[in-house]
């Protein structure tokens, strides 16, 4: 069986790339599957530690998390294409409205 | 068997969420994501999570990615656009690598974390094969029954708040 840890080791490594792709990337479609990768990267840990402790609970949490995962890529990208609408662009850079 | 499996899995995860990162072209970037999904599926598949590894495909690969791309096809906006030059020359190279190291630094402090864990807290002994759909249909529909109406008001709220935000604006 595989020991716990390597699943919590890649798991911490795709969350730091999911991080690292909201602070780099300057589209903001990019933005959102990085953020996509991050929520992967959790549920791994959910699944994983639910197995080793034996319980189902993990499992329900993944569940919800992707019930989650679905409904903020909906409204994200109905904001997006109402941001393109307006500037033309995808680039983060551009939307600076609340600003001060 | 499952160690190597394991590797197998998780260098395409980790691969395909870097290719991610890295690509230019959205369109690419959704089908590398695609293809870590289905990586992380096999992983669910190793931890005896059958279940969840088929709604990762069908959910994530299938109905969430798919949105993805026909946003991407819609807009149609096939690179990248270069940061204005007056900010990449003032504050753009300098951001990024900023943000690089950050978030270096931040995978470092997971992985302090994750492996200061006290392992014998979980013990691998009992846990035989209690993610069984039944028992995970069982334990949604009573102990989490609240928590999963709840989850049909989130997907309404977020289905109308969609419809509204993406239609054209009438004025």
């Amino acid at each position: 069986m595989v020991p716990l840890n390597y699943f919590l080791v890649l798991s911490a490594v795709l969350f730091a790339i999911g991080t690292a792709g909201v602070f780099l990337r300057r589209n903001l479609i990019t933005v959102l599957l990085s953020v996509e990768i991050m929520l992967n990267a959790v549920n791994l840990t959910f699944v994983a530690v639910g197995r080793y402790l034996g319980t189902v609970d993990g499992q329900i949490i993944v569940f919800f998390v992707m019930t989650v995962a679905a409904a903020e890529a909906a409204v994200g990208l109905a904001l997006v294409i109402s941001l393109f609408r307006h500037r033309e662009t995808l680039s983060p850079d551009a939307f600076t409205a609340l600003k001060w | 068997m499952d160690v190597i499996a394991f590797y197998v899995f998780g260098a395409i995860a980790i691969a395909a969420s870097l290719g991610v990162v890295g690509q230019r072209n959205p369109m690419h970037s959704v089908m590398l994501l695609i293809s870590s999904f289905g990586a992380l599926a096999g992983l669910y598949v190793i931890l005896d999570a059958p279940f969840t590894a088929v709604t990762q495909i069908i959910i994530y690969a299938g109905a969430i990615m798919v949105l993805f791309l026909f946003v991407v096809m819609l807009l149609n906006v096939p690179r990248e656009e270069p940061a204005p030059a007056s900010l990449a020359g003032m504050l753009g190279p300098r951001a990024i690598k900023a943000a690089a190291v950050l978030s270096v630094v931040m995978g470092a402090e997971l992985l302090y974390a994750v492996l200061s864990i006290a392992q014998s807290f979980f013990s691998a002994g009992h846990a035989g094969s209690v993610s069984s759909v039944a028992n995970i249909g069982q334990a949604l529909f009573t102990k989490h029954a609240f928590a999963f109406e709840v989850t049909s008001i989130l997907i309404l709220v977020s289905m109308v708040g969609a419809v509204v935000l993406a239609q054209k604006e009438h004025r």
